[in-house]
C-alpha cells in the first residue's frame, strides 16, 4: 500500500550562498503509513520544525521531495497549495493566529478557504468543535475572551475542520499546565482514534508522547537519528541523553536499577508499567 | 522572504568609523549630505567619490552589502537617469523619433545617479556601523537643547530605540503568523488587489493584537526594573569626543568650504 | 523578605478574587516555588511582590515597606526584581549588555559601577561570552539568562521569577533553573519560582502548592509531595518518583514516599528489592 507520506532525499539549506548558509535538515527518508501515530522527537534546532513545514509545502525543499499517496506535492503550484488541506499543520502556540470576531468564523476558515458550501463547513466547524471539547455555546464569543488553553484549542480545531489526511502539530501543550496537557493529549488522542486520521506529533517531551505514540522518530542535526516503536527507541537511552533529549523518568530509574542487577526488560517508559514489572520481578524473586 | 529585509541593519566592528561618537557621525552626514547637495561639476563629485570612497574604506564596510541596500530604491534611481537623458535640452547626440538623447542629458544623469547614490551609500554607512541605541543615544544628546523648549527629547528616543529592538521580532512573528495561515488555506499570491488586501486581515488582526499585549508586558517589565523617565538616568556607556572626532569634524567643515569654494571659482 | 497578610485581590471588571485571604511570609536568602495550574492565583500572588498589583483587601510588606505605600514603589523595584514569562518581551535593549544596563541606569548609577555591575551580572548568569550579541537571536533560555543578569545588575535582595520557564524548552528550562539555584545557594539571593512544572520544584527548599486563590499545601518539597491523594484530588499530579513509589507501596511494598530525586528513588527501590 502507497504510503500516506513519503519523504525523498528531503534536504533544506537556508541562506545558500552567504556565510550564514546552515543545513536545517539533510536527505530525510520517511515513509508514514495511513493512520499511524507518529511522535517527532527533537530538541530545538534539530531541524523538526523545518522538516514538518515540507509536509504541507510551506516550504519548498533545496533537494529531495515529499510524495502525498503517491504524488509529488511539488510538482506544480496547484499540488503544492492543495496539499496545505490534505496536510494540516498546527504550529506551535497557534492561539497568536486567531483573527476572526467569532470562535465560528475562525474554525471555518480553513474550510471556507477550500471553497466548500455554507452547510458543509457548519457540519465541519461542529465537528472540529467537538473533537478539541469546544461547546456550541462559545461559538458566537470573540476569541479573545477566551482562556489561553481555549483558544488553543479552537486554533487545533480549525485545523482540524479542513479534514486533513494527515494532522501535524508542533508542540500542541507547550506553555499549558500539567491537566491541561493531559486533557489536550486525549483530544488528540479521540480524534485519531474516531476518524483513522495519521497524526504527527512534535515534541521535546517524551514522556507524553511514548505513551500514544505508534512509532517515534527522533531527529539531531537535521537528520533522522532513531526510528521504531517507542519500546525500540527507549531502549537506547543513553543515545537520547547524549543529545540533550529528555528521557522519561520512568526509564530512567528502571536503567539504574538494571545496573544493580534488576534484570527487567529495556524499554520502560511509565511508571505505571514500571511498577508492575517491578512488583512481578519481586514476587517471582521472593518465591525463588 | 521577509527575513531578509535589511532596515538600518548594524555590522559590528571596530574600524575608525565604528569607534567614531554617534554624535560626530549624525553630524558628519549632514555636512555630508550639504556638501553633496553644494557639489557641481566635475571636481565637485571627483571630491565626493573620493570622500565617500574613502570613507567606505575606512568603516571596513563591504561595498557590497552597501550596494545591496540600493535596491530598494534601484527603480527611482533608473527612473530618474532615464528622466534626466531625455528630457534635457543640449547638443543632440541621437534622435529616435521625438526622444532625444543630449550631451547635457548624460551628464546631468550621471551626476543625479552619483549624488543619490552616494546619498544613500552615506546614510547606510552611518547606520550600519552605529549600533541603534548608540544612534538613538546619539540623537537624543544632539537634540537635549530642545527639552527647554518643552520637546521630550528622551521619551521620543526611547520610542525610537524601543521600535528598533522590536522590529526583527515583529518581522518575525509577521512570517510565523503568514505561515500558518497558509497552512489554513490563506493565499496572499493569487487573485485581484483588493482580494489580496482582504487576504491581509488574518495577518494585520493578530499582529495587532500581539503587538498590544507586547507593549503591555514591556511597560510593566520596564517599570519593575525602575525605570522611570528620563530624569535621572545615567549611562554605561558615556560618549565622549576623542581625538578622531574632532579632526572628522574639521574635516566635514573644511568639506563643506571646498564645495563653496569649487562653486565659487566655478570649476 | 516578603510578608504577605490576608491578601485578597480581584482583578477588575471581574466577580471572583484571584486570590483569596493569603497570609505568607518568605524566609530572606531561601529558594521558595510555587506551583499551581493556570488561574490558581499563582501569577497574580507573585505581582504583588513587586507592587505592579495593589492588594484589594490585605498587606503585602516587602524589606519591610508597605507595597500600596507610593513612596515605596521605587525602592521595592529594586528589592524585588521580576522575570517574566515571555523571554521576548521583557528585554529592551538590541545588545545584550545594553540590556543588562537597563536597570542600573535607570537607578542613576555612575557609569564606571554600571560597567562592573552588568559584566558581573553576566558572568553569574553564564551569559558574558554573549554580551555584545543581538538577543533575537539567542535561544529562550540564553534570554531568559539575560532576563535574570538584567534583574541581578540592580543588586536585588530577592528575585521572583513568574513563571519564567513556561515557555523554554527543556534545556533552556535546565539552564535557568541551575542559574537561579545558583544564586539562591552562592550569592544568598531570596528566590521565589512559580511554576507549574513540579520537577523544577525538587531542590527548592520551600513548596507551596496553590489552588484556585488558595494556599493548599506548604512545606518541604518530600513533605508536600509524599501527598500523594491530596494533591491529585486537586487535579494536581505528583512527580513521576513520587507517583512510582506510590504505586509499588499500593502493590505492597513499604517505601519512603519522601525519595524524590531520581537517585534516592533508584536506593529506595534496590534496597527493598535486592
Amino acid at each position: 500500500m502507497t504510503p500516506i507520506l513519503k519523504t525523498e532525499a528531503l534536504t533544506h539549506r537556508y541562506s545558500v550562498g552567504t556565510p550564514f548558509e546552515n543545513t536545517a535538515i539533510d536527505s530525510i527518508e520517511l515513509e508514514i503509513p495511513r493512520g499511524q501515530f507518529v511522535g517527532l522527537i527533537g530538541h530545538t534546532g534539530s531541524g523538526k520544525s523545518t522538516f514538518i513545514q515540507h509536509l504541507n509545502g510551506l516550504l519548498k525543499p533545496t533537494a529531495g521531495t515529499v510524495y502525498y499517496e503517491g504524488k509529488d506535492i511539488f510538482a506544480s503550484k496547484v499540488a503544492t497549495r492543495d496539499v496545505r488541506f490534505k496536510v494540516g499543520l498546527v504550529f506551535q502556540y497557534p492561539e497568536y493566529q486567531l483573527f476572526e470576531e467569532t470562535v465560528y468564523a475562525d474554525i471555518a476558515f480553513g474550510p471556507k478557504n477550500q471553497k466548500l458550501s455554507a452547510a458543509e463547513v457548519d457540519e465541519r466547524v461542529r465537528e472540529a468543535a467537538a473533537f478539541v471539547g469546544i461547546s456550541d455555546d462559545m461559538f458566537e464569543k470573540s476569541p479573545l475572551e477566551l482562556s489561553g488553553g481555549q483558544k488553543r484549542r479552537v486554533a487545533i480545531a480549525g485545523v482540524i475542520a479542513m479534514r486533513p489526511g494527515v494532522l501535524v502539530l508542533d508542540e500542541p501543550t507547550a506553555g499549558l499546565d500539567p491537566e491541561a496537557r493531559e486533557s489536550l493529549f486525549k483530544n488528540i488522542e479521540d480524534y485519531r482514534n474516531s476518524t483513522g486520521s495519521t497524526v504527527v506529533l512534535v515534541t521535546h517531551s517524551m514522556d507524553d508522547v511514548a505513551r500514544i505514540a505508534d512509532r517515534l522518530v527522533v531527529m539531531d542535526h537535521g537528520r533522522v537519528v532513531m526510528d521504531g516503536t517507542p519500546e525500540q527507541v527507549f531502549s537506547r537511552p543513553e543515545e537520547l541523553t547524549a543529545m540533550g533529549l529528555t528521557v522519561p523518568v520512568a526509564t530512567q530509574i528502571a536503567m539504574e536499577l538494571r545496573k544493580r542487577g534488576v534484570d527487567i526488560p529495556d524499554a520502560i517508559y511509565t511508571t505505571s508499567y514500571l511498577s508492575k514489572v517491578l512488583l512481578k520481578w519481586k514476587e517471582v524473586h521472593d518465591h525463588a | 522572504m521577509l527575513k531578509d529585509i535589511t532596515l538600518g541593519q548594524y555590522f559590528p566592528g571596530d574600524s575608525v568609523v565604528h569607534k567614531m561618537d554617534p554624535r560626530t557621525k549624525l553630524i558628519m552626514v549632514v555636512l555630508y549630505i550639504v556638501a553633496l547637495f553644494l557639489a557641481d561639476g566635475f571636481a565637485g563629485y571627483a571630491v565626493m567619490i573620493l570622500v565617500t570612497a574613502g570613507f567606505v574604506w575606512l568603516s571596513k564596510v563591504p561595498p557590497k552589502s552597501l550596494f545591496k541596500g540600493l535596491k530598494p530604491v534601484l527603480i527611482i534611481i533608473v527612473l530618474t537617469a532615464v528622466l534626466n537623458v531625455f528630457y534635457t535640452d543640449g547638443t543632440v547626440l541621437v534622435q529616435v523619433w521625438k526622444l532625444k538623447i543630449t550631451y547635457e542629458g548624460i551628464i546631468r544623469a550621471v551626476f543625479m545617479v552619483l549624488r543619490i547614490v552616494m546619498l544613500i551609500c552615506g546614510t547606510f554607512l552611518l547606520t550600519y556601523t552605529t549600533a541603534p541605541v548608540a544612534l538613538t543615544d546619539g540623537m537624543e544628546l544632539l537634540l537635549h537643547p530642545l527639552n527647554k523648549l518643552k520637546v521630550p527629547v528622551h521619551e521620543m528616543s526611547m520610542m525610537m530605540s524601543m521600535a528598533l529592538r522590536f522590529i526583527p521580532t515583529l518581522i518575525e512573528e509577521t512570517d510565523k503568523i503568514m505561515s500558518a495561515q497558509k497552512a489554513r488555506g490563506a493565499d496572499f499570491e493569487t487573485g485581484s488587489l483588493i482580494d489580496r488586501a482582504k487576504a491581509l486581515l488574518p495577518i494585520l488582526v493578530p499582529l495587532f493584537i500581539s503587538a498590544f499585549r507586547r507593549a503591555d508586558e514591556l511597560a510593566i517589565a520596564m517599570e519593575s526594573r525602575c525605570y522611570n523617565g528620563g530624569a535621572g538616568r545615567t549611562r554605561m556607556k558615556q560618549l565622549r569626543y576623542e581625538r578622531r572626532d574632532y579632526l572628522a569634524l574639521v574635516f566635514g567643515v573644511l568639506l563643506i568650504a571646498g564645495m563653496i569654494g569649487l562653486q565659487v571659482v566655478g570649476v | 523578605m516578603i510578608r504577605v497578610e490576608h491578601l485578597t485581590y480581584q482583578y477588575p471588571d471581574t466577580d471572583t478574587d484571584a486570590v483569596k485571604d493569603v497570609s505568607l511570609t518568605i524566609e530572606k536568602g531561601s529558594f521558595v516555588a510555587i506551583l499551581g495550574h493556570n488561574g490558581s492565583g499563582k501569577s497574580t500572588l507573585a505581582k504583588h511582590f513587586n507592587g505592579i498589583l495593589q492588594p484589594t483587601e490585605g498587606k503585602v510588606y516587602v524589606a519591610g515597606m508597605d507595597t500600596s505605600d507610593p513612596d515605596n514603589v521605587l525602592n521595592i523595584r529594586r528589592t524585588v526584581g521580576m522575570v517574566f514569562q515571555n523571554p521576548d518581551n521583557q528585554i529592551v535593549a538590541n545588545i545584550v549588555e545594553d540590556d543588562v544596563a537597563f536597570a542600573p541606569e535607570n537607578l542613576g548609577v555612575p557609569s564606571a559601577e554600571i560597567r562592573q555591575r552588568v559584566d558581573e551580572a553576566l558572568k553569574l548568569v553564564g551569559m558574558y561570552d554573549y554580551r555584545m550579541h543581538s538577543p533575537h537571536l539567542l535561544s529562550g533560555g540564553q534570554k531568559q539568562r539575560v532576563a535574570i543578569a538584567g534583574v541581578i545588575a540592580m543588586r536585588p535582595d530577592c528575585i521572583v521569577l513568574d513563571e519564567a520557564t513556561a515557555m523554554l524548552d527543556p534545556v533552556g528550562r535546565q539552564e535557568v533553573i541551575k542559574t537561579i539555584t545558583k544564586l539562591c545557594r552562592e550569592q544568598g539571593i531570596t528566590v521565589v519560582h512559580i511554576t507549574h512544572h513540579m520537577e523544577e520544584c525538587i531542590d527548592a527548599d520551600r513548596l507551596i502548592i496553590m489552588s484556585d486563590g488558595k494556599i493548599v499545601a506548604d512545606g518541604a518539597p518530600k513533605t508536600v509531595f509524599s501527598q500523594v491523594d491530596m494533591l491529585r484530588s486537586q487535579g494536581l499530579t505528583v512527580p513521576a518518583t513520587t507517583d512510582l513509589i506510590d504505586r509499588l507501596n499500593k502493590g505492597g511494598l513499604n517505601l519512603n514516599i519522601e525519595a524524590l530525586s531520581v537517585e534516592d528513588c533508584v536506593n529506595e527501590i534496590a534496597n527493598a528489592l535486592i
